[in-house]
Protein backbone atom coordinates (compact mmCIF):
# COMPACT_ATOMS: atom_id res chain seq x y z
CA UNK A 1 0.00 0.00 0.00
CA UNK A 2 1.38 3.36 -1.00
CA UNK A 3 2.15 5.96 1.61
CA UNK A 4 -0.64 8.53 1.98
CA UNK A 5 0.37 12.12 2.74
CA UNK A 6 -1.17 15.53 2.96
CA UNK A 7 0.64 17.82 0.51
CA UNK A 8 -0.09 20.65 2.94
CA UNK A 9 1.78 18.90 5.74
CA UNK A 10 4.79 18.57 3.49
CA UNK A 11 4.47 22.23 2.51
CA UNK A 12 4.48 23.42 6.13
CA UNK A 13 7.41 21.19 7.02
CA UNK A 14 9.36 22.33 3.98
CA UNK A 15 8.78 25.97 4.91
CA UNK A 16 10.32 25.32 8.32
CA UNK A 17 13.27 23.62 6.64
CA UNK A 18 13.70 26.62 4.33
CA UNK A 19 13.23 29.10 7.17
CA UNK A 20 16.13 27.56 9.06
CA UNK A 21 18.46 27.87 6.08
CA UNK A 22 17.38 31.18 4.63
CA UNK A 23 16.64 34.23 6.80
CA UNK A 24 15.13 36.00 3.79
CA UNK A 25 12.10 33.66 3.77
CA UNK A 26 8.92 35.40 4.93
CA UNK A 27 5.54 33.65 5.05
CA UNK A 28 2.09 35.22 4.74
CA UNK A 29 -1.37 33.77 5.20
CA UNK A 30 -4.94 35.02 5.21
CA UNK A 31 -6.62 33.33 8.17
CA UNK A 32 -6.08 29.80 6.89
CA UNK A 33 -2.69 29.04 8.39
CA UNK A 34 -4.02 25.94 10.13
CA UNK A 35 -5.38 24.56 6.87
CA UNK A 36 -2.48 25.54 4.64
CA UNK A 37 -0.01 24.49 7.38
CA UNK A 38 1.90 27.77 7.28
CA UNK A 39 1.16 27.69 11.02
CA UNK A 40 4.14 25.34 11.32
CA UNK A 41 6.41 28.13 10.07
CA UNK A 42 4.60 30.71 12.22
CA UNK A 43 5.34 28.68 15.34
CA UNK A 44 9.04 28.40 14.56
CA UNK A 45 9.60 31.88 13.10
CA UNK A 46 6.92 34.23 14.47
CA UNK A 47 8.95 37.32 13.50
CA UNK A 48 8.86 36.27 9.84
CA UNK A 49 5.22 35.24 9.64
CA UNK A 50 2.33 37.64 9.06
CA UNK A 51 -1.35 36.80 9.14
CA UNK A 52 -3.53 39.27 7.23
CA UNK A 53 -6.87 37.99 8.33
CA UNK A 54 -9.57 37.51 5.71
CA UNK A 55 -7.99 39.96 3.25
CA UNK A 56 -6.31 38.14 0.37
CA UNK A 57 -5.92 41.21 -1.84
CA UNK A 58 -3.98 43.03 0.85
CA UNK A 59 -1.84 39.95 1.45
CA UNK A 60 -0.80 39.72 -2.21
CA UNK A 61 0.01 43.42 -2.59
CA UNK A 62 1.87 43.41 0.73
CA UNK A 63 3.92 40.48 -0.57
CA UNK A 64 5.07 42.82 -3.35
CA UNK A 65 6.27 45.41 -0.84
CA UNK A 66 8.24 42.76 1.06
CA UNK A 67 9.72 41.34 -2.14
CA UNK A 68 10.82 44.83 -3.22
CA UNK A 69 13.01 44.74 -0.09
CA UNK A 70 14.57 41.44 -1.22
CA UNK A 71 12.52 39.08 0.90
CA UNK A 72 11.60 35.68 -0.53
CA UNK A 73 7.88 35.64 0.15
CA UNK A 74 5.56 32.64 0.42
CA UNK A 75 1.88 33.63 0.41
CA UNK A 76 -0.75 31.02 1.12
CA UNK A 77 -4.49 30.62 1.27
CA UNK A 78 -7.03 28.46 -0.54
CA UNK A 79 -6.51 28.31 -4.30
CA UNK A 80 -9.88 29.86 -5.09
CA UNK A 81 -9.05 33.01 -3.10
CA UNK A 82 -5.36 33.22 -4.00
CA UNK A 83 -6.04 33.22 -7.71
CA UNK A 84 -9.59 34.55 -8.00
CA UNK A 85 -10.21 37.00 -5.19
CA UNK A 86 -6.75 38.56 -5.47
CA UNK A 87 -6.19 38.16 -9.22
CA UNK A 88 -5.59 41.84 -9.96
CA UNK A 89 -3.06 42.11 -7.13
CA UNK A 90 -1.33 38.96 -8.38
CA UNK A 91 -1.29 40.32 -11.93
CA UNK A 92 -0.16 43.86 -11.25
CA UNK A 93 1.80 43.70 -8.01
CA UNK A 94 3.36 40.23 -8.34
CA UNK A 95 3.45 39.07 -11.97
CA UNK A 96 4.16 42.40 -13.62
CA UNK A 97 6.87 43.30 -11.11
CA UNK A 98 8.34 39.80 -11.58
CA UNK A 99 8.90 39.63 -7.83
CA UNK A 100 10.30 36.72 -5.87
CA UNK A 101 6.93 35.66 -4.48
CA UNK A 102 5.71 32.09 -4.24
CA UNK A 103 1.95 31.68 -4.06
CA UNK A 104 1.35 28.25 -2.60
CA UNK A 105 -2.36 27.53 -2.51
CA UNK A 106 -4.10 24.56 -1.00
CA UNK A 107 -7.62 23.15 -1.37
CA UNK A 108 -7.53 23.26 -5.16
CA UNK A 109 -9.93 21.24 -7.26
CA UNK A 110 -13.09 19.25 -6.63
CA UNK A 111 -11.53 17.17 -3.86
CA UNK A 112 -12.12 20.00 -1.41
CA UNK A 113 -15.31 17.96 -1.13
CA UNK A 114 -18.27 18.90 1.10
CA UNK A 115 -17.53 22.66 1.18
CA UNK A 116 -18.77 22.76 -2.39
CA UNK A 117 -18.46 25.09 -5.32
CA UNK A 118 -17.47 28.36 -3.65
CA UNK A 119 -14.35 26.69 -2.27
CA UNK A 120 -13.44 24.46 -5.21
CA UNK A 121 -10.90 26.20 -7.45
CA UNK A 122 -11.42 24.68 -10.87
CA UNK A 123 -9.91 27.53 -12.89
CA UNK A 124 -6.88 28.58 -10.85
CA UNK A 125 -4.28 27.20 -13.28
CA UNK A 126 -5.93 29.14 -16.09
CA UNK A 127 -5.99 32.34 -14.07
CA UNK A 128 -2.28 32.06 -13.30
CA UNK A 129 -1.30 30.90 -16.79
CA UNK A 130 -2.60 34.06 -18.44
CA UNK A 131 -0.24 36.18 -16.33
CA UNK A 132 3.28 36.34 -17.80
CA UNK A 133 6.32 35.51 -15.59
CA UNK A 134 4.53 33.20 -13.15
CA UNK A 135 5.86 29.63 -13.15
CA UNK A 136 3.23 27.02 -12.32
CA UNK A 137 3.75 23.70 -10.55
CA UNK A 138 1.10 21.09 -9.75
CA UNK A 139 2.83 18.45 -7.60
CA UNK A 140 1.34 14.98 -7.82
CA UNK A 141 2.02 13.84 -4.25
CA UNK A 142 3.65 14.64 -0.92
CA UNK A 143 7.32 14.17 -1.78
CA UNK A 144 6.89 16.11 -5.02
CA UNK A 145 5.39 18.96 -2.99
CA UNK A 146 8.66 19.15 -1.10
CA UNK A 147 10.66 19.20 -4.33
CA UNK A 148 8.41 21.86 -5.85
CA UNK A 149 8.65 24.18 -2.86
CA UNK A 150 12.43 23.80 -2.71
CA UNK A 151 12.69 24.48 -6.45
CA UNK A 152 10.50 27.59 -6.14
CA UNK A 153 12.54 28.92 -3.22
CA UNK A 154 15.78 28.54 -5.14
CA UNK A 155 14.51 29.95 -8.44
CA UNK A 156 14.06 33.70 -8.55
CA UNK A 157 10.68 35.02 -9.66
CA UNK A 158 7.00 34.42 -9.05
CA UNK A 159 5.53 30.92 -8.72
CA UNK A 160 2.11 29.38 -8.30
CA UNK A 161 2.09 25.98 -6.61
CA UNK A 162 -1.23 24.12 -6.49
CA UNK A 163 -1.95 21.75 -3.62
CA UNK A 164 -5.01 19.71 -2.70
CA UNK A 165 -6.91 19.17 0.51
CA UNK A 166 -7.00 15.35 1.01
CA UNK A 167 -4.18 12.90 1.52
CA UNK A 168 -2.68 11.59 -1.69
CA UNK A 169 -0.83 8.37 -2.43
CA UNK A 170 2.89 8.71 -2.99
CA UNK A 171 3.87 7.67 -6.48
CA UNK A 172 6.97 5.50 -6.53
CA UNK A 173 9.85 5.62 -8.98
CA UNK A 174 9.13 9.01 -10.49
CA UNK A 175 12.78 9.84 -10.84
CA UNK A 176 14.32 13.16 -9.97
CA UNK A 177 12.21 16.32 -9.93
CA UNK A 178 13.48 18.97 -12.28
CA UNK A 179 11.57 22.19 -12.76
CA UNK A 180 10.07 22.24 -16.24
CA UNK A 181 10.94 18.64 -17.01
CA UNK A 182 8.20 16.08 -17.59
CA UNK A 183 8.43 12.74 -15.81
CA UNK A 184 7.76 9.65 -17.90
CA UNK A 185 6.25 7.18 -15.46
CA UNK A 186 5.39 4.33 -17.79
CA UNK A 187 6.35 3.83 -21.37
CA UNK A 188 3.99 2.65 -24.08
CA UNK A 189 3.58 3.84 -27.61
CA UNK A 190 -0.03 3.08 -28.40
CA UNK A 191 -1.37 6.03 -26.51
CA UNK A 192 0.02 8.74 -24.20
CA UNK A 193 -1.72 9.78 -21.02
CA UNK A 194 -0.62 13.20 -19.79
CA UNK A 195 -1.63 14.21 -16.27
CA UNK A 196 -0.94 16.53 -13.36
CA UNK A 197 -1.77 16.54 -9.65
CA UNK A 198 -4.02 13.79 -8.32
CA UNK A 199 -4.83 12.68 -11.86
CA UNK A 200 -1.36 11.16 -12.19
CA UNK A 201 -2.36 8.29 -9.90
CA UNK A 202 -5.55 7.75 -11.91
CA UNK A 203 -3.52 7.79 -15.12
CA UNK A 204 -1.18 5.08 -13.82
CA UNK A 205 -4.17 2.88 -12.91
CA UNK A 206 -5.73 3.48 -16.30
CA UNK A 207 -2.49 2.48 -18.02
CA UNK A 208 -2.38 -0.77 -16.01
CA UNK A 209 -5.94 -1.62 -17.00
CA UNK A 210 -5.32 -0.75 -20.63
CA UNK A 211 -2.36 -3.14 -20.62
CA UNK A 212 -4.71 -6.03 -19.73
CA UNK A 213 -6.46 -5.24 -23.01
CA UNK A 214 -3.14 -5.30 -24.81
CA UNK A 215 -2.89 -1.53 -25.13
CA UNK A 216 0.44 0.03 -24.16
CA UNK A 217 -0.05 3.45 -22.68
CA UNK A 218 2.71 5.84 -21.72
CA UNK A 219 2.05 8.03 -18.68
CA UNK A 220 3.65 11.45 -18.34
CA UNK A 221 3.50 13.61 -15.24
CA UNK A 222 3.52 17.25 -16.23
CA UNK A 223 4.19 18.69 -12.78
CA UNK A 224 5.38 21.98 -14.25
CA UNK A 225 2.74 23.63 -16.40
CA UNK A 226 4.98 26.62 -17.01
CA UNK A 227 7.63 26.38 -18.31
CA UNK A 228 6.08 23.47 -20.21
CA UNK A 229 8.27 20.60 -21.37
CA UNK A 230 7.24 20.92 -25.00
CA UNK A 231 9.97 18.56 -26.23
CA UNK A 232 8.64 15.67 -24.15
CA UNK A 233 5.08 16.37 -25.22
CA UNK A 234 5.93 16.53 -28.90
CA UNK A 235 8.08 13.40 -28.72
CA UNK A 236 5.18 11.41 -27.31
CA UNK A 237 2.61 13.05 -29.54
CA UNK A 238 4.65 12.01 -32.58
CA UNK A 239 5.13 8.40 -31.62
CA UNK A 240 1.73 7.49 -30.13
CA UNK A 241 -1.73 7.53 -31.69
CA UNK A 242 -3.05 10.30 -29.53
CA UNK A 243 -3.03 11.99 -26.15
CA UNK A 244 -5.40 11.83 -23.19
CA UNK A 245 -4.87 14.87 -20.98
CA UNK A 246 -6.11 14.63 -17.40
CA UNK A 247 -6.52 17.38 -14.82
CA UNK A 248 -8.69 18.06 -11.78
CA UNK A 249 -9.46 21.45 -13.28
CA UNK A 250 -11.48 23.00 -16.06
CA UNK A 251 -10.48 21.86 -19.53
CA UNK A 252 -10.41 25.54 -20.48
CA UNK A 253 -7.02 27.17 -20.12
CA UNK A 254 -5.17 24.68 -17.94
CA UNK A 255 -3.06 21.63 -18.71
CA UNK A 256 -5.22 20.42 -21.61
CA UNK A 257 -5.14 23.82 -23.26
CA UNK A 258 -1.37 24.03 -22.78
CA UNK A 259 -0.90 20.66 -24.46
CA UNK A 260 -3.36 21.45 -27.24
CA UNK A 261 -1.58 24.69 -28.08
CA UNK A 262 1.76 22.94 -28.46
CA UNK A 263 0.41 19.96 -30.37
CA UNK A 264 -1.84 21.96 -32.70
CA UNK A 265 1.04 24.19 -33.76
CA UNK A 266 3.66 21.46 -34.18
CA UNK A 267 2.15 18.05 -34.85
CA UNK A 268 -1.64 17.95 -34.87
CA UNK A 269 -2.91 14.72 -33.37
CA UNK A 270 -5.96 13.49 -31.52
CA UNK A 271 -6.25 14.93 -28.00
CA UNK A 272 -9.03 13.94 -25.60
CA UNK A 273 -9.48 16.00 -22.46
CA UNK A 274 -10.40 14.44 -19.14
CA UNK A 275 -11.23 17.40 -16.96
CA UNK A 276 -14.12 19.53 -15.80
CA UNK A 277 -16.31 20.48 -18.72
CA UNK A 278 -17.48 24.02 -18.10
CA UNK A 279 -19.32 23.24 -14.87
CA UNK A 280 -19.14 24.54 -11.32
CA UNK A 281 -18.38 22.08 -8.55
CA UNK A 282 -20.72 21.00 -5.75
CA UNK A 283 -20.73 19.37 -2.33
CA UNK A 284 -19.92 15.71 -1.98
CA UNK A 285 -17.23 13.29 -0.90
CA UNK A 286 -14.10 13.59 -3.06
CA UNK A 287 -14.41 10.08 -4.54
CA UNK A 288 -18.08 10.66 -5.44
CA UNK A 289 -17.26 14.02 -7.00
CA UNK A 290 -14.48 12.55 -9.13
CA UNK A 291 -17.01 9.99 -10.44
CA UNK A 292 -19.71 12.60 -11.02
CA UNK A 293 -17.32 14.79 -13.02
CA UNK A 294 -15.80 11.86 -14.98
CA UNK A 295 -12.33 12.13 -13.50
CA UNK A 296 -11.67 8.47 -12.64
CA UNK A 297 -9.23 5.98 -14.11
CA UNK A 298 -12.20 4.38 -15.88
CA UNK A 299 -12.89 7.71 -17.61
CA UNK A 300 -9.27 7.88 -18.73
CA UNK A 301 -9.45 4.35 -20.09
CA UNK A 302 -12.59 5.17 -21.98
CA UNK A 303 -10.95 8.24 -23.50
CA UNK A 304 -7.92 6.20 -24.52
CA UNK A 305 -10.05 3.49 -26.10
CA UNK A 306 -11.93 6.16 -28.00
CA UNK A 307 -8.70 7.25 -29.65
CA UNK A 308 -7.51 3.70 -30.41
CA UNK A 309 -10.85 2.60 -31.88
CA UNK B 1 12.15 71.99 13.25
CA UNK B 2 11.93 75.53 11.95
CA UNK B 3 12.39 76.37 8.30
CA UNK B 4 13.74 79.63 6.99
CA UNK B 5 11.93 81.78 4.50
CA UNK B 6 14.70 81.09 2.01
CA UNK B 7 14.25 77.33 2.27
CA UNK B 8 10.53 77.68 1.69
CA UNK B 9 11.07 80.01 -1.27
CA UNK B 10 13.52 77.53 -2.79
CA UNK B 11 11.01 74.72 -2.46
CA UNK B 12 8.29 76.88 -4.01
CA UNK B 13 10.57 77.58 -6.94
CA UNK B 14 11.37 73.89 -7.25
CA UNK B 15 7.66 73.01 -7.24
CA UNK B 16 7.11 75.51 -10.04
CA UNK B 17 9.85 73.85 -12.06
CA UNK B 18 8.28 70.42 -11.46
CA UNK B 19 4.90 71.76 -12.61
CA UNK B 20 6.54 73.10 -15.77
CA UNK B 21 8.01 69.67 -16.48
CA UNK B 22 4.59 68.04 -15.94
CA UNK B 23 2.93 70.38 -18.45
CA UNK B 24 5.73 69.96 -20.99
CA UNK B 25 5.79 66.16 -20.66
CA UNK B 26 2.05 65.78 -21.01
CA UNK B 27 1.79 68.16 -23.95
CA UNK B 28 4.56 66.24 -25.72
CA UNK B 29 3.01 62.85 -24.87
CA UNK B 30 -0.45 63.99 -25.94
CA UNK B 31 -2.15 62.02 -23.18
CA UNK B 32 -1.92 61.56 -19.43
CA UNK B 33 -3.20 63.00 -16.17
CA UNK B 34 -2.34 66.62 -15.32
CA UNK B 35 -4.95 67.36 -12.62
CA UNK B 36 -3.75 64.99 -9.91
CA UNK B 37 -0.10 65.45 -10.85
CA UNK B 38 -0.39 69.19 -10.21
CA UNK B 39 -2.42 68.82 -7.02
CA UNK B 40 0.24 66.60 -5.41
CA UNK B 41 3.25 68.52 -6.72
CA UNK B 42 3.98 70.50 -3.56
CA UNK B 43 3.65 67.40 -1.36
CA UNK B 44 6.10 65.33 -3.39
CA UNK B 45 8.48 68.18 -4.17
CA UNK B 46 8.89 68.81 -0.44
CA UNK B 47 9.37 65.08 0.18
CA UNK B 48 12.23 64.79 -2.33
CA UNK B 49 13.84 68.23 -2.05
CA UNK B 50 12.99 69.31 1.51
CA UNK B 51 15.44 66.92 3.20
CA UNK B 52 12.65 64.56 4.16
CA UNK B 53 13.26 61.51 1.97
CA UNK B 54 16.60 59.78 2.62
CA UNK B 55 17.69 58.66 -0.82
CA UNK B 56 20.60 58.53 -3.21
CA UNK B 57 19.89 58.79 -6.93
CA UNK B 58 23.27 57.16 -7.65
CA UNK B 59 22.46 54.11 -5.51
CA UNK B 60 18.87 53.17 -6.22
CA UNK B 61 19.07 49.86 -4.32
CA UNK B 62 20.64 51.34 -1.17
CA UNK B 63 19.12 49.10 1.54
CA UNK B 64 18.77 51.96 4.05
CA UNK B 65 17.00 54.36 1.71
CA UNK B 66 13.56 55.67 2.55
CA UNK B 67 10.92 54.38 0.14
CA UNK B 68 8.39 56.42 -1.77
CA UNK B 69 5.55 54.69 -3.60
CA UNK B 70 2.94 56.41 -5.74
CA UNK B 71 -0.20 54.36 -5.35
CA UNK B 72 -2.21 56.79 -7.50
CA UNK B 73 -0.04 55.74 -10.40
CA UNK B 74 -1.72 57.85 -13.05
CA UNK B 75 0.03 60.89 -11.54
CA UNK B 76 3.44 59.51 -12.51
CA UNK B 77 4.36 62.58 -14.60
CA UNK B 78 4.89 64.22 -11.22
CA UNK B 79 7.03 61.32 -10.01
CA UNK B 80 9.07 61.27 -13.23
CA UNK B 81 9.69 65.01 -13.05
CA UNK B 82 10.86 64.74 -9.43
CA UNK B 83 13.10 61.75 -10.21
CA UNK B 84 14.68 63.49 -13.20
CA UNK B 85 15.23 66.68 -11.22
CA UNK B 86 16.83 64.58 -8.46
CA UNK B 87 19.24 63.03 -10.96
CA UNK B 88 17.88 59.48 -11.27
CA UNK B 89 17.95 59.86 -15.07
CA UNK B 90 18.54 62.70 -17.53
CA UNK B 91 15.81 65.30 -17.89
CA UNK B 92 15.76 64.56 -21.64
CA UNK B 93 14.08 61.25 -20.86
CA UNK B 94 10.98 63.15 -19.74
CA UNK B 95 10.14 63.90 -23.35
CA UNK B 96 9.77 60.18 -24.11
CA UNK B 97 6.83 59.74 -21.72
CA UNK B 98 4.34 57.13 -22.95
CA UNK B 99 6.32 56.34 -26.10
CA UNK B 100 7.08 52.79 -27.22
CA UNK B 101 10.23 51.56 -25.49
CA UNK B 102 10.40 54.51 -23.09
CA UNK B 103 11.74 54.25 -19.55
CA UNK B 104 8.69 56.27 -18.63
CA UNK B 105 5.57 54.16 -19.01
CA UNK B 106 2.05 55.55 -18.82
CA UNK B 107 1.87 54.25 -15.26
CA UNK B 108 4.79 53.62 -12.87
CA UNK B 109 7.05 50.72 -13.71
CA UNK B 110 10.20 49.17 -12.26
CA UNK B 111 12.17 49.90 -15.43
CA UNK B 112 12.36 53.53 -14.29
CA UNK B 113 15.34 54.26 -12.02
CA UNK B 114 14.01 55.21 -8.59
CA UNK B 115 10.81 53.19 -8.83
CA UNK B 116 10.69 50.02 -6.72
CA UNK B 117 7.18 48.74 -7.40
CA UNK B 118 4.80 49.30 -10.31
CA UNK B 119 1.38 50.80 -9.79
CA UNK B 120 -1.60 51.89 -11.81
CA UNK B 121 -4.33 49.54 -10.67
CA UNK B 122 -5.60 51.62 -7.76
CA UNK B 123 -5.83 50.64 -4.13
CA UNK B 124 -2.70 48.52 -3.74
CA UNK B 125 -0.11 51.06 -2.62
CA UNK B 126 -0.78 51.12 1.11
CA UNK B 127 -0.36 47.34 1.04
CA UNK B 128 2.95 47.76 -0.76
CA UNK B 129 3.96 50.23 1.94
CA UNK B 130 2.97 47.77 4.66
CA UNK B 131 5.21 45.15 3.02
CA UNK B 132 8.14 47.59 2.98
CA UNK B 133 7.40 48.50 6.57
CA UNK B 134 7.39 44.87 7.72
CA UNK B 135 10.65 44.24 5.84
CA UNK B 136 12.25 47.16 7.72
CA UNK B 137 11.06 45.75 11.02
CA UNK B 138 12.42 42.25 10.24
CA UNK B 139 15.77 43.75 9.22
CA UNK B 140 15.74 46.24 12.11
CA UNK B 141 16.31 49.11 9.72
CA UNK B 142 15.19 52.65 10.40
CA UNK B 143 14.12 53.68 6.92
CA UNK B 144 10.71 55.24 6.43
CA UNK B 145 8.06 54.57 3.81
CA UNK B 146 5.90 57.20 2.16
CA UNK B 147 2.87 56.30 0.04
CA UNK B 148 0.84 58.80 -1.97
CA UNK B 149 -2.82 57.91 -2.49
CA UNK B 150 -5.72 59.73 -4.08
CA UNK B 151 -9.06 60.56 -2.52
CA UNK B 152 -11.07 58.75 -5.18
CA UNK B 153 -8.67 55.84 -4.72
CA UNK B 154 -9.87 55.35 -1.15
CA UNK B 155 -13.09 53.97 -2.63
CA UNK B 156 -11.08 50.78 -3.28
CA UNK B 157 -11.62 48.14 -0.60
CA UNK B 158 -7.96 47.11 -0.68
CA UNK B 159 -7.04 50.50 0.82
CA UNK B 160 -8.97 49.70 3.98
CA UNK B 161 -7.68 46.13 4.20
CA UNK B 162 -4.21 47.67 4.15
CA UNK B 163 -5.14 50.46 6.56
CA UNK B 164 -6.28 47.81 9.04
CA UNK B 165 -3.07 45.80 8.60
CA UNK B 166 -0.78 48.85 8.97
CA UNK B 167 -2.40 49.65 12.27
CA UNK B 168 -2.47 46.01 13.42
CA UNK B 169 1.25 45.64 12.77
CA UNK B 170 2.02 49.09 14.25
CA UNK B 171 3.69 50.32 11.09
CA UNK B 172 4.97 53.59 12.56
CA UNK B 173 7.60 53.80 9.82
CA UNK B 174 4.79 54.21 7.30
CA UNK B 175 3.43 57.62 6.33
CA UNK B 176 0.47 57.87 3.98
CA UNK B 177 -0.13 61.05 2.00
CA UNK B 178 -3.70 61.62 0.88
CA UNK B 179 -4.01 64.08 -1.99
CA UNK B 180 -7.49 65.29 -1.14
CA UNK B 181 -8.32 67.32 -4.24
CA UNK B 182 -12.00 66.42 -4.22
CA UNK B 183 -12.22 65.21 -7.81
CA UNK B 184 -12.13 61.93 -9.63
CA UNK B 185 -12.47 61.14 -13.31
CA UNK B 186 -16.29 61.12 -13.35
CA UNK B 187 -16.74 64.25 -11.25
CA UNK B 188 -16.65 65.46 -7.67
CA UNK B 189 -15.75 62.72 -5.18
CA UNK B 190 -18.66 63.70 -2.94
CA UNK B 191 -21.07 63.21 -5.85
CA UNK B 192 -19.60 60.02 -7.29
CA UNK B 193 -18.98 58.14 -4.03
CA UNK B 194 -18.58 60.18 -0.91
CA UNK B 195 -15.49 59.26 1.11
CA UNK B 196 -16.29 61.48 4.11
CA UNK B 197 -15.73 61.51 7.00
CA UNK B 198 -12.13 61.09 5.88
CA UNK B 199 -10.40 62.01 9.11
CA UNK B 200 -12.75 59.91 11.22
CA UNK B 201 -12.23 56.90 8.97
CA UNK B 202 -8.43 56.94 9.24
CA UNK B 203 -8.57 57.60 12.96
CA UNK B 204 -11.01 54.74 13.40
CA UNK B 205 -8.58 52.49 11.56
CA UNK B 206 -5.92 53.40 14.10
CA UNK B 207 -3.88 55.97 12.17
CA UNK B 208 -2.39 59.21 13.42
CA UNK B 209 -3.97 61.89 11.24
CA UNK B 210 -2.29 65.18 10.29
CA UNK B 211 -4.53 67.58 8.37
CA UNK B 212 -2.85 70.29 6.31
CA UNK B 213 -3.12 72.65 3.37
CA UNK B 214 -1.33 70.57 0.74
CA UNK B 215 0.01 73.66 -1.02
CA UNK B 216 1.55 75.31 2.05
CA UNK B 217 5.23 74.34 2.01
CA UNK B 218 5.73 75.09 5.70
CA UNK B 219 2.74 72.97 6.70
CA UNK B 220 3.93 70.11 4.48
CA UNK B 221 7.41 70.18 6.02
CA UNK B 222 5.98 70.21 9.54
CA UNK B 223 3.61 67.36 8.75
CA UNK B 224 6.43 65.09 7.56
CA UNK B 225 8.40 65.96 10.71
CA UNK B 226 5.42 65.28 12.96
CA UNK B 227 4.82 61.89 11.30
CA UNK B 228 8.41 60.88 12.09
CA UNK B 229 7.80 61.37 15.80
CA UNK B 230 4.69 59.18 15.98
CA UNK B 231 5.33 55.78 17.58
CA UNK B 232 3.22 52.64 17.58
CA UNK B 233 0.91 53.58 14.72
CA UNK B 234 1.08 54.67 11.09
CA UNK B 235 0.52 58.30 10.15
CA UNK B 236 -1.44 59.82 7.32
CA UNK B 237 -1.21 63.37 6.07
CA UNK B 238 -4.61 64.46 4.83
CA UNK B 239 -3.61 67.21 2.44
CA UNK B 240 -6.33 69.50 1.15
CA UNK B 241 -5.32 70.34 -2.40
CA UNK B 242 -6.64 71.86 -5.57
CA UNK B 243 -6.84 69.66 -8.63
CA UNK B 244 -4.77 71.23 -11.43
CA UNK B 245 -3.08 73.58 -8.92
CA UNK B 246 -0.88 76.27 -10.48
CA UNK B 247 -2.60 76.55 -13.83
CA UNK B 248 -5.69 78.76 -13.57
CA UNK B 249 -7.73 77.12 -16.30
CA UNK B 250 -7.00 73.62 -15.00
CA UNK B 251 -7.84 74.29 -11.37
CA UNK B 252 -10.89 72.32 -10.23
CA UNK B 253 -11.71 71.42 -13.83
CA UNK B 254 -12.57 67.74 -13.95
CA UNK B 255 -11.79 67.51 -17.66
CA UNK B 256 -8.10 67.84 -16.82
CA UNK B 257 -8.13 64.72 -14.63
CA UNK B 258 -7.17 62.64 -17.60
CA UNK B 259 -6.63 64.96 -20.57
CA UNK B 260 -3.28 66.33 -21.64
CA UNK B 261 -3.07 70.04 -22.52
CA UNK B 262 -2.98 70.96 -26.19
CA UNK B 263 0.07 72.83 -27.51
CA UNK B 264 -1.73 76.15 -27.05
CA UNK B 265 -2.95 75.26 -23.57
CA UNK B 266 0.55 74.16 -22.62
CA UNK B 267 2.03 77.47 -23.77
CA UNK B 268 -0.56 79.35 -21.77
CA UNK B 269 0.08 77.18 -18.72
CA UNK B 270 3.85 77.63 -18.93
CA UNK B 271 3.39 81.41 -19.03
CA UNK B 272 1.49 81.18 -15.76
CA UNK B 273 4.29 79.06 -14.31
CA UNK B 274 7.13 81.44 -15.21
Amino acid sequence: MAEMLYQRDIYGQTLVELGRKNPKIVVLDADLSGSTRTALFAKEFPERFFNFGVAEQNMMATAAGLASCHKVVFASTFAVFATGRAWDQVRNSIGYNNFDIKIVASHAGLTVGPDGSSHQALEDITLMRVIPNIKIIVPCDGPQTHDAVIAAASTEGPFYIRLGRPKVATIENKGEFKLGQAQVLTTGEDITIVACGIMVQAAIEAAKNLLTRGIKAGVINIHTIRPLDTDAILKHARRSRGLVVCEEHTVIGGLASSINEVVAENCPTKVVRVGIKNRFGQSGEPADLLKEYNLTSADIEKAALGIIA
Amino acid sequence: MQYTGTQIKELEAKAKQIRRFIIQMLAKAGSGHPGGSLSATDLITVLYFGNILRHNPKNTDWPDRDRFHMSKGHCCPLWYAVLAESGYFPVDQLWTLRQLGSLLQGHPDRRTPGIDVASGSLGQGISVGVGMSLAAKIDQKDYRIYVLIGDGETQEGNIWEAAMAASHYKCDNLCGILDYNGFQIDGRVKDIMNVEPVIGKWQAFGWHVIEIDGHNIGEILSAYQEAKTVKGKPSIIIAHTIKGKGVSFMENVVDFHGRAPTKEEAEKALKELE
